[in-house]
């Protein structure tokens, strides 16, 4: 499988991503600088999280303008596999990709720990590998993640079973619902703030994010295989 | 010679002394007349004159202390002198470290002021050539008290994390210390280490006669001019008119600088780099052209500037940030300039390499500056201050040693765990990413921070350490202890000392009693470096830290960096298992002075600093790293400010439900809480406890590590402390959130 990371002026876990791809899981992986205009080739695409354009603006505001983010609404809209993980969710929400925003921490201030997440829907393309209801050790590190979204998508978000993590026990930055991560209504397109990629060696933070890009490599590989 | 029209004449800057204003001497302005053979200086020549030889850019007076340092070694690549200090760590790479100052912009403008300290720092380590991997930091505030305190440090620490988080380089360790003294200057000292292969060293040279000078990175504005002048005087009560003089960051623009520089140093048309710190475009390109032996001759219409209308003067002295002055082979700039344009970064030819050794600026189409590259640079005056030891010395050494005045020790133990110096930094490293680039392998909190070496098995801790009580106290003993701790934090950590950087913050060094402080704790720093194997590869000095005339104690803030040969070989402060014996390393003795506890108990410091021989502590680290090594040891702490109940508290934190148990010898008040030196407690499974004692001679087994969350301390006579791990922890953990959210 080939994913492509997309990288964006201020852009930062680019290599944290690329290397869960190369290193952990073994599969092909490219960068794509955000001037490119097609992602021919690749099977998945990460969005990975940084300050792309320093948050200058709104967070993703700005790297929702790219070039490349056509390639990728047509790529998601191919079906095929996306992931944003923090500044990547809140790019992905800015795009359209998924609904709803990521508001500043309740507590006002940028928090870097590691958290309980809870796998509230083991049934997608990004979660497969995972318990129902299986509590992971993801990092977050964030200023803005606080997952806001009005009460109709709420509603739907649960109908749907969009919502494949929340936090488990301390909800650190006052997310609605205690949401971590959703999908999209297609199932292909996952948006977190919890950062997967750093939690894929344990020597560095644990290995519970691991299972997520394994999860992403199975569908893709009965896929393939019932092609 | 030309002078804009605004601006006062060579006549008038002589008669009205206008150089007084920017920090010169009349001596200093009669060598500078000297330096241009006789000629008067026009208002920009003075301003290059003026910043250039100030303390902040020409260390003239503290260079002769400097000499003192051991800065050579098998392992060193490069020593002082260029951006940053490189230690070689084998398999054809180095790593890249320095730390610097930034104390008086935070003192007036906390946020900015820390956030450019950061910007400045990693600036330095990617003008080598190398890839910034980590942030350290050392900070010192006032008690925590004040409104005004509170906001020092809660805004200082949020511009690190601004600066840090953004440009994606994970802040990893640090230490902070509160203390009066420190109320009105804070200290904020950012240490960067980075990472390189030795092909791609570079360093701040204008080779090459014909070269280009190419100016890159953010455009200049009027921020910052005289910044070096600012930081090279005392703080007045008038200090906030200065504003002006602290640079804004903008960590975006700094982090398109860093990848695209790492670009261009790949590229053999590149001649030489450097950072546009301290002075700005003056420093760079005189220094630069001093280095190489050559010229730089600048057209000033052609830098990129942010305002309009901005004189000479302005643009040779504005400290803005993220910019970087190249020096490119003739012919081959249109290739360097498509690496910038890839991320929207200006880079434009300005001048270029002469041989006849001037710096010389046009502005206009008039040649508005024209000075020996040397005479800013190298030829620097040189002073060699007087020093006369205080009062206060004789009268502290000539005090008995005692114990502080001690009645519920674990009523004593909870609030030394709750003083904001012992305190958990949570609250702080919380809003640091530390672990950004996934390299992170111990996080902060432990001894020293460890990362690996991404595609080896090596791992290199990290840490930034000074009790500036002590070396208030005895300025030479303590500027051994502080090199010494970084050193046992490195090794508890698993870790062989590679080298040092340091960041001497004094007073005012014009006053005999603070130079006296800063040659004897060098002398101390020095001593210890050899000992210890650890030279200094880089620094900087930060001196009139005064306000009102009240110096900060004298503050030389060590930055280690040790290379951990295998990652297996990491090792951290908490319990482990329950059945692991627990051992304390070194001798106790009733060592108060600076103390903890006798700030607690008599809420000022005196005495005698704890004693430090060299040797034993050469011999007992080097014994730890072998028995860490050979795999003997489960966790590993040294023994620091509250001494050994604060440090068995601490290695029961991060651990789960776990406790220990431990009986201590001798008087109950020394044997918890003195501050002897040397001192480490580790853990070691009961089937390793004889090759352990073997190898680490003088540990003696002090009680095992319990499974029942608690922490119980035994004396000669009884229990002296018993108490859950979780209400020692909650003291601790709690005690800076909540003296944040006290009243002032």
């Amino acid at each position: 499988m080939k994913f492509a990371v997309l990288v964006f002026p201020g852009s930062n876990c680019d290599i944290d991503m690329y290397h869960a791809i190369k290193d952990e899981l073994g599969e092909e992986v490219e960068y794509v600088w955000h001037t490119e205009t097609s992602l021919e080739g690749f099977d998945g695409a990460l969005v990975p999280g940084g300050f792309s354009y320093g948050d200058y603006l709104r967070c993703g505001a700005m790297a929702n303008q790219s070039n490349i983010m056509k390639a990728l609404k047509e790529f998601a809209a191919q079906g095929k596999p996306v992931l944003g993980v923090c500044n990547g969710f809140q790019i992905l929400t800015e795009a359209g990709l998924l609904p709803g925003a990521l508001l500043r921490n309740k507590n006002l201030k940028f928090m870097c720990r590691t958290v309980q997440l809870k796998v509230e829907n083991n049934n997608t393309l990004f979660t497969n590998q995972y318990e129902a209801n299986e509590i992971i050790d993801i990092p977050i590190a964030h200023g803005e993640g606080n997952y806001y979204c009005d009460e109709e998508t709420l509603e739907s978000l649960k109908a749907n079973n969009q919502i494949a993590f929340t936090y488990s026990g301390d909800n650190p930055n006052g997310s609605l619902a205690d949401i971590a991560g959703i999908i999209n209504e297609q199932g292909n397109v996952l948006g977190m703030m919890p950062h997967p990629e750093r939690a894929a060696n344990e020597i560095v933070g644990g290995a519970d994010g691991l299972k997520l890009f394994k999860s992403i490599l199975k569908q893709w590989g009965e896929q393939h295989v019932n092609k | 010679m030309s002078t804009n029209n605004f601006e006062p004449t060579a006549e008038q800057i002589k008669e009205q002394r206008l150089y007084a204003d920017m920090g010169m001497t009349d001596a200093e302005y009669d060598l500078a007349v000297e330096k241009l053979g006789g000629r008067k200086p026009n208002w920009t020549e003075i301003g290059l004159f003026s910043v250039m030889w100030s303390e902040h850019c020409s260390y003239k007076k503290s260079k002769p202390v400097l000499r003192k340092f051991p800065t050579k070694g098998p392992q060193v690549l490069q020593g002082p002198g260029e951006g940053a200090g490189i230690v070689d760590i084998g398999d054809e790479q180095a790593v890249v470290f320095k730390m610097e100052s930034h104390n008086h912009p935070s003192a007036i403008e906390p946020y900015q002021g820390a956030a450019t300290g950061v910007g400045g720092i990693i600036r330095d380590v990617f003008s080598m050539g190398a890839r910034p991997i980590a942030m350290l930091n050392s900070l010192r505030f006032g008690e925590l008290k004040s409104a005004r305190g509170k906001y020092l440090f809660e805004e200082v620490v949020a511009g690190i994390a601004g600066y840090g988080n953004c440009i994606g380089i994970p802040t990893v360790g640090g230490e902070i210390q509160f203390d009066p003294c420190y109320e009105g200057n804070p200290l904020v000292n950012a240490m960067c280490v980075g990472l390189i292969d030795h092909k791609d060293i570079q360093k701040g040279v204008a080779a090459g006669v014909g070269n280009t000078v190419m100016y890159v990175g953010a455009k200049t504005g009027r921020d910052g001019i005289h910044g070096a002048t600012f930081s090279s005087e005392e703080l007045s009560e008038e200090a906030d008119e200065k504003r002006s003089a602290v640079q804004v960051g903008d960590p975006f623009m700094e982090k398109l600088l860093l990848e695209a520089c790492l670009e261009v140093v790949k590229s053999d048309a590149l001649v030489g780099i450097q950072d546009m710190g301290a002075a700005g475009l003056t420093s760079s390109s005189a220094e630069m052209a001093s280095k190489a032996g050559t010229g730089v001759e600048m057209n000033l219409d052609l830098v990129p500037q942010r305002e309009t209308n901005m004189t000479a003067y302005e643009m040779m002295l504005s400290e803005s940030q993220e910019r970087m002055l190249i020096v490119v082979k003739a012919g081959r700039e249109e290739e360097i300039k498509a690496i910038f344009e890839k991320y929207d970064l200006d880079a434009v030819a300005v001048g270029r390499v002469t041989d006849d050794k001037m710096l010389r600026l046009l502005h206009k189409g008039e040649v508005v500056a024209e000075v020996l590259a040397d005479a800013l640079a190298e030829d620097a005056p040189v002073y060699n201050m007087p020093d006369a030891e205080p009062a206060y010395f004789a009268e502290f050494q000539a005090m008995e040693n005692a114990e502080p005045a001690v009645t519920d020790y674990k009523e004593t133990l909870t609030a030394l765990l709750k003083a904001p110096t012992v305190a958990s930094k949570e609250w702080v490293y919380d809003q640091y990413d530390h672990q950004v680039r996934t390299n992170t392998v111990v996080k902060p909190g432990s001894d020293a921070a460890v990362l690996r070496v991404r595609g080896t098995n090596k791992g290199l801790a990290m840490t930034t350490d000074c009790n500036s009580r002590y070396i208030y106290l005895d300025p030479e003993t303590g500027g051994k202890i502080a090199v010494a701790e970084a050193a046992r934090n490195v090794v508890c950590s698993g870790g062989e000392p590679l080298a040092i950087t340091d960041c001497l913050n004094f007073g005012n060094p014009e006053k005999p009693e603070i130079f006296w402080q800063i040659q004897k704790s060098a002398d101390g720093i020095a001593a210890a470096c050899l000992a210890l194997n650890a030279p200094v590869i880089g620094g900087n000095v930060s001196m009139y830290n005064e306000r009102s005339g009240e110096a900060v104690y004298p503050t030389p803030t060590i930055g280690m960096v040790g290379l951990i040969k295998d990652l297996s070989h990491v090792t951290t402060q908490e319990v482990k298992a329950a059945g692991d014996y627990v051992y304390l390393i070194g001798e106790t003795q009733t060592e108060f002075g600076g103390s903890e506890l006798q700030k607690l108990v008599e809420g000022a410091i005196s005495g005698k600093a704890p004693a430090i021989d060299l040797e034993v502590e050469a011999a007992r680290q080097a014994a730890l790293l072998t028995a860490i090594r050979d795999g003997l040891v489960q966790s590993a702490h040294d023994v620091s400010e509250g001494g050994v109940a604060v440090a068995l508290a601490e290695k029961t934190f991060a651990a789960q439900e776990l406790g220990v148990n431990v009986t201590l010898q001798g008087s109950a008040t020394t044997a918890l809480f003195a501050e002897s030196q040397s001192r480490f407690i580790v853990t070691v499974k009961a089937e390793n406890a004889a090759s352990f004692e073997a190898v680490v001679a003088d540990a003696k087994k002090i009680g095992t590590v319990t499974d029942d969350a608690k922490i119980t301390i035994n004396g000669e006579k009884g229990t002296l402390v018993e108490g859950t791990v979780e209400e020692f922890r909650s003291a601790w953990k709690g005690a800076i959130p909540c003296l944040l959210k006290s009243e002032a």
